[in-house]
């Protein structure tokens, strides 16, 4: 074990997949040049400008060039430079990927990566804050991750690698120097469709994602110290979501707080939540509870506007002490 | 520099001629067929490509099968004769069965998927497996491998960013791609005015480095010998290229359509007499390359062959309603 950041976290992902693969190729804007958050520093020269490749500043193109490629022979992981930025692949990613080997029957498959910084919390305003997941998670066909450590993000990400079909691969701009964990030196995965506890308790649920899910264990802990011993799903996959983990902690606890950054209406929150009313309704003691951002077009970049549309630790505590106490 | 080369395929030029006939001939059966069937209510749906074959059939004649990736659209019933895909296979996709090679019936008619001649499975979005192309040339010129991608397109896909996204990509990267134009003046209703300011789709290339070029579309001899030395060029690794072939559709866009509303009947009137298999017929008589007893046989072998299909085709089974389900995913026995 040795402990990383979560970007070194994905930093070593790419680089030992691309040694262990020659045929893989990374491709986005600039990447060359280590990317925006620098994940790939270094990588130009490790491994040559035809395998590390600058795409346009054309979305679409991205996705859909590295389709392509994956059906010949090539494993393209392709980086979106701001999740803000996929709407002009979404079709490529929706009309195209996902239905690849549905719409032939079996006959082809199209095996991409696309990763795409995502989430709150670096004043990125309306267009670099964005958290799309519920609109990819919608789409049968794909598969989307969330990792929130360190040792997640390295093993989705090379089971993301690894997997026969399209993968969307979501990682948190504010996790990459802030998160740390340790990491196993020895090549491994993290199976793509399994949540994993985080916290046990006996009072309630708390079940979330990606930078969330460290917002969530912090206020876990907080109520810890006042009697409320909650359980905490981080889910990891969000397609296909983990079902049997989620009505397990739900059935186990009877109250549930589903927490994310995405806005409230129609986001990933009101599946879980139908989920569990559909299949532990008996179980309930109290109406499963959603905090989630408010239904406002995006994030404003002002400092007081962000800490108002973010749920935090204080508003997480606040809205368990609530469901603790129903 | 010579213009002449070899067929592709090691046949003798007569020889290569009458298949090309006898080719654009059964695309034209099953085109015609696909509609009667569709009137007869035996199909929900059914696109054709009728006027376009030679535009296909001569292109498609200069790949090297099996080893050249081919991205076809819906219209492209001439360019899957020429990899083999049997009448009876093109019709278990009009009547949606569940041995229908494209997808076991899951798709609309003609949505090609042949992997055994490379033919790359798409959707209905009109100009979007053009980045799909560019990005199995890269793969290609990445690996050293010496094939071409070769993609095919009406002029309303032009208009479509993926088309102008894939071109730029191609030409940054000096890609084997042939991106082939079949230009029949009419995105569904919309003439080619609505659809982009420039005259010639091949002046859309100018933009982008790429040498393109405009044929007749209904001359199949032409189209044939343009791909030709294109696709030479682009095993020498000289970058992409765009060829536009100027032909027209003699039907409605589809069953759905009636063109009566947006065509003057004259026009088509006067395209018919511009009909590629009879130009191309008369050529060759006079060429003395085919007799006309051997045109009357052709006709009547393919309208037996397609006869047949058509009742095999009828007769296979219906997919499964519980298999909707299955192929999300990966599923064992399933290409990697």
């Amino acid at each position: 074990m040795t402990e990383a950041t979560y970007i070194e976290a994905i930093h070593a992902a790419l680089a030992e997949e691309m040694e262990r693969l020659p045929t893989m190729v990374i491709m986005g804007e600039d990447i060359q040049e280590g990317g925006v958050f620098r994940v790939t520093d270094g990588f130009l020269e490790r491994f040559g400008p035809e395998r590390v490749l600058d795409t346009p500043l054309a979305e679409s193109s991205i996705a859909g060039v590295a389709i392509g490629m994956a059906q010949n022979g090539v494993v393209p992981v392709a980086e979106i430079q701001f999740a803000d930025f996929s709407f002009p692949a979404f079709n490529q990613l929706v009309s195209e990927a996902a239905r690849w080997r549905y719409r032939s029957n079996g006959a082809s498959g199209c095996p991409i990566v696309v990763r795409m910084p995502y989430g709150a919390g670096i004043q990125g305003a309306l267009y670099h804050s964005q958290s799309p997941e519920a609109f990819y998670a919608h789409v049968p066909g794909l598969k989307v991750v969330a990792p929130s450590t360190p040792h997640d993000a390295k093993g989705l990400l090379k089971a993301a690698i690894r997997d026969p079909d399209p993968v969307i691969y979501f990682e948190h701009k504010r996790a990459y120097r802030l998160i740390r964990g340790d990491v196993p030196e020895e090549d491994y995965s993290v199976p793509i469709g399994k949540a994993a506890l985080r916290r046990e308790g006996g009072d309630l649920t708390v079940i979330a994602w990606s930078m969330m899910l460290h917002e969530s264990l912090e206020a876990a802990e907080e109520l810890a110290a006042e009697g409320i011993e909650a359980t905490v799903l981080d889910l990891r996959t969000l397609a296909p979501l983990d079902r049997d983990a989620i009505l397990e902690a739900a059935r186990a606890t009877g109250k549930v707080l589903i927490v994310h950054e995405d806005n409230i209406s129609g986001g990933l929150g009101g599946e879980i939540a139908a989920l569990i009313a559909e299949h532990a309704f008996d179980y309930l003691d109290a109406p499963v509870r959603r905090l989630a951002t408010p239904d406002i077009p995006a994030m404003p970049f002002s400092k007081p506007l962000e800490d108002y549309w973010l749920p935090s630790k204080e508003r997480i505590a606040a809205a368990m002490r609530e469901l603790a106490a129903y | 520099m010579t213009r002449i080369h070899q067929p592709e395929s090691g046949l003798r030029a007569s020889d290569l001629h009458r298949r090309m006939y006898r080719d654009m001939l059964l695309a034209r059966e099953i085109n015609d067929r696909m509609l009667i069937l569709n009137r007869q209510g035996r199909a929900a749906f059914a696109v054709t490509g009728t006027g376009h074959e030679a535009a296909q059939v001569g292109s498609a004649h200069a790949l090297k099968q099996g080893v050249d990736w081919v991205l076809p659209y819906y219209r492209d019933t001439g360019v899957m004769v020429v990899l083999g895909m049997s009448a009876e296979q093109i019709l278990l996709g009009l009547f949606a069965k569940a041995d229908d090679p494209n997808s076991g019936g899951r798709q609309m008619p003609n949505h090609w998927s042949f992997p055994e001649q490379r033919v790359v499975t798409r959707s209905s979005v009109i100009g979007a497996n053009l980045p799909h192309a560019a990005g199995i040339a890269y793969a290609s010129k990445l690996r050293g491998l010496d094939e071409v991608a070769i993609a095919y397109f009406g002029e309303g896909a032009t208009a479509q960013g993926d088309f102008h996204e894939a071109l730029n990509f191609s030409a940054i990267h000096r890609l084997p791609v042939l991106f082939f134009c079949e230009n029949n003046g009419y995105a569904i209703s919309e003439t080619s005015e609505k659809q982009m300011s420039v005259r010639h789709v091949a002046e859309r290339a100018r933009g982008y480095d790429i040498p393109a070029s405009t044929v007749d579309g209904n001359d199949v001899l032409a189209v044939h010998q343009e791909m030709r030395w294109s696709v030479e060029e682009l095993r020498r690794g000289h970058g992409p290229k765009l060829i536009e072939a100027k032909t027209y559709r003699l039907v409605p866009h589809t069953s759905s359509d009636d063109d009566r509303r947006y065509r003057p009947r004259a026009e088509v009137e006067e395209w018919a007499r511009n009909d590629p298999i009879d130009r191309f017929r008369t050529r060759l008589i006079e060429a003395g390359t085919l007799a006309e007893e051997e045109a009357e046989r052709y006709a009547a072998e393919v309208r037996e062959e397609v006869d047949e299909a058509v009742d095999r085709a009828w007769a296979a089974a219906d997919p499964t309603p519980e298999s909707a389900l299955r192929h999300v995913f990966r599923e064992e026995g399933d290409a990697p």
